[in-house]
């Protein structure tokens, strides 16, 4: 109830606050499980996705998220867990399969927000994607991988800051990919980076 | 006290909510005769548009006189938010434009709801350096530039829109409890003369005032909406406290000062290299593209009501 409404409220302040909105490409959203792929420069980023989303596919929509940062304290602990409902990985250490999470998660059918680059960029470029889409991908290969570039985050609450700077934001939805039989790994991070990069609004 | 539920302030949301429908009439009839016509999508969009700002504004007139101040302060919110976006992005100003929204903003806004006017008319243009300051000491790279930045958007979307409900404050004899209708009649006729500038430039327009700024901006249609403006001011006459010709000088004045502001901020999205300030009004562009002809006319109209016509 009170993480409800706290989501609520998160929500309804990122629309007023930065006005996040959808553009073109892939209005329609789909009820289908999906991965949504995106570039990473702020905190804001998964809850502006998801503030783009209808209520019914936001509840089934879930981020991943570096363990260690959101297990430190008991605030971040309730936020990740309550409110954002996150997948945590464990970044380093630890497990035989780091991406195990993710992939119970998708196997229970939610749909997950994946940050590639594996930390906050500086906003301007993508950093080197990381290795676990491309697993995450190889096994699921029915489920679509949704990239979304996120424009101007970095400059409402970059990294570091604690007070958001009201900004517009936007979010661009490409056309979904999959991983194709036989494809090897730099040859998807690849596309999964130029399509990306090809949503970078001018 | 202020009076924002009369007669008058029912007379015109009706006629203006009557008008409105009126428009999607035509509009639909338009889109059924000629589907898929981008012209008459782009006109449905602005006549939607037109619906919402009419209810909205509306709401907030028969509310009262802070749901009034509330209304301007989201207006200045959001028309700072587009502007910035399209100005600077250093690092180094994100202090300073913290303190521009978070505390020079709702800060006019109080002092205009106090009422305060030897405050709120100079906190922006004498105190407004200072926070700059904090964008200087780590970045010195174009300052001049983002600083002017600053400044601009401080003026333009905060101090020039509050002096939209500032008009309230007014003390006119005879007039005091119905200053709300001095706000309807600026908004009025600065929102009729973009209008009618565009109908007339879009019917009898071939000589644009400025190539280099605006195709569409055309002397026809300059001097058509100036006119046809000046003639509704002359004719609302009954709801300002002025007489019919001062009304309509009054109406002159705010419709040529708002081609002048539509001009000036034209050619500032011109240097940014934008064609509309955002997207949040569908057909219309950003809250700035809808403002635009109101930050240079209103704090002539709210001065020259202010030294004309009120009591100090």
């Amino acid at each position: 109830m009170i993480a409800a409404m706290i989501e609520w409220m998160m929500i309804a302040s990122v629309r007023l606050l930065i006005g996040a909105r959808p553009r073109a490409r892939d209005r329609e959203q789909s009820a289908d499980q999906r991965i949504y792929v995106a570039n990473h420069s702020s905190h804001l980023d998964a809850v502006l996705l998801s503030s783009t989303l209808p209520p019914t596919l936001r509840r089934r929509t879930r981020p991943v998220a570096a363990a260690e940062y959101w297990t430190a304290g008991p605030i971040r602990r309730y936020l990740i867990h309550s409110i954002f409902r996150g997948v945590l990985l464990q970044r380093e250490g630890g497990r035989l399969n780091p991406l195990e999470p993710a992939a119970i998660a998708l196997r229970r059918g939610d749909s997950l927000i994946f940050f590639p680059e594996g930390t906050r960029g500086s906003g301007k470029i993508l950093r080197p994607l990381k290795p676990g889409l491309f697993h995450l991908a190889r096994w699921f290969p029915n489920i679509d991988i949704v990239p979304a570039w996120i424009d101007n985050s970095y400059r409402v609450l970059p990294k570091g800051s604690a007070i958001p700077l009201p900004q517009p934001c936007s979010i661009t939805f490409g056309s979904p990919l999959r991983w194709k039989e036989g494809q090897q790994q730099e040859e998807f991070l690849a596309e999964v980076r130029e399509t990306l990069e090809a949503l970078q609004p001018k | 006290m202020i009076q924002t539920r009369t007669p008058e302030v029912f007379w015109i949301l009706g006629s203006l909510l009557a008008a409105v429908t009126l428009a999607s009439l035509i509009g639909y009839v338009l889109k059924r005769r000629n589907p898929g016509n981008p012209a008459t999508e782009n006109l449905n969009a602005r006549i939607r548009s037109w619906g919402m700002m009419i209810l909205v504004g509306g709401g907030a007139l028969l509310t009262g006189r802070i749901a009034i101040l509330l209304l301007f302060a989201c207006i200045s919110f959001l028309a700072l938010r587009e502007f910035m976006t399209s100005a600077s992005g250093r690092p180094a100003d994100r202090v300073t434009l913290l303190v521009c929204n978070f505390v020079v903003l709702p800060g006019q806004y109080l002092l205009v709801g106090a009422g305060r006017y030897e405050l709120f008319c100079i906190l922006i243009p004498a105190y407004c350096f200072v926070p700059s300051a904090a964008s200087a000491f780590t970045d010195t790279n174009r300052f001049l530039d983002r600083a002017a930045a600053v400044r601009w958007g401080l003026a333009l979307c905060v101090y020039c829109i509050s002096y939209i409900p500032a008009l309230m404050t007014l003390r006119i004899p005879g007039y005091e409890s119905r200053s709300a209708l001095l706000m309807v009649f600026l908004l009025l006729i600065a929102q009729v003369s973009d209008i009618l500038q565009y109908v007339w430039g879009k019917l009898i327009g071939r000589h644009p005032v400025s190539p280099t700024i605006s195709p569409s901006k055309t002397v026809e249609g300059l001097v058509g909406g100036v006119l046809s403006a000046t003639v509704l001011g002359t004719l609302l006459w009954r709801i300002t406290p002025f007489t019919a010709w001062q009304a309509g000088l009054m109406a002159f004045l705010v419709a040529a000062l708002g081609f002048l502001g539509g001009l000036v901020m034209s050619a500032i999205k011109r240097d940014r290299g934008i064609k509309d300030w955002g997207h949040l009004i569908e057909g219309h562009g950003g809250m700035l593209d809808r403002m635009d002809s109101l930050c240079f006319s209103a704090p002539v109209f709210f001065h020259l009501t202010r030294y004309f016509f009120s009591q100090p």
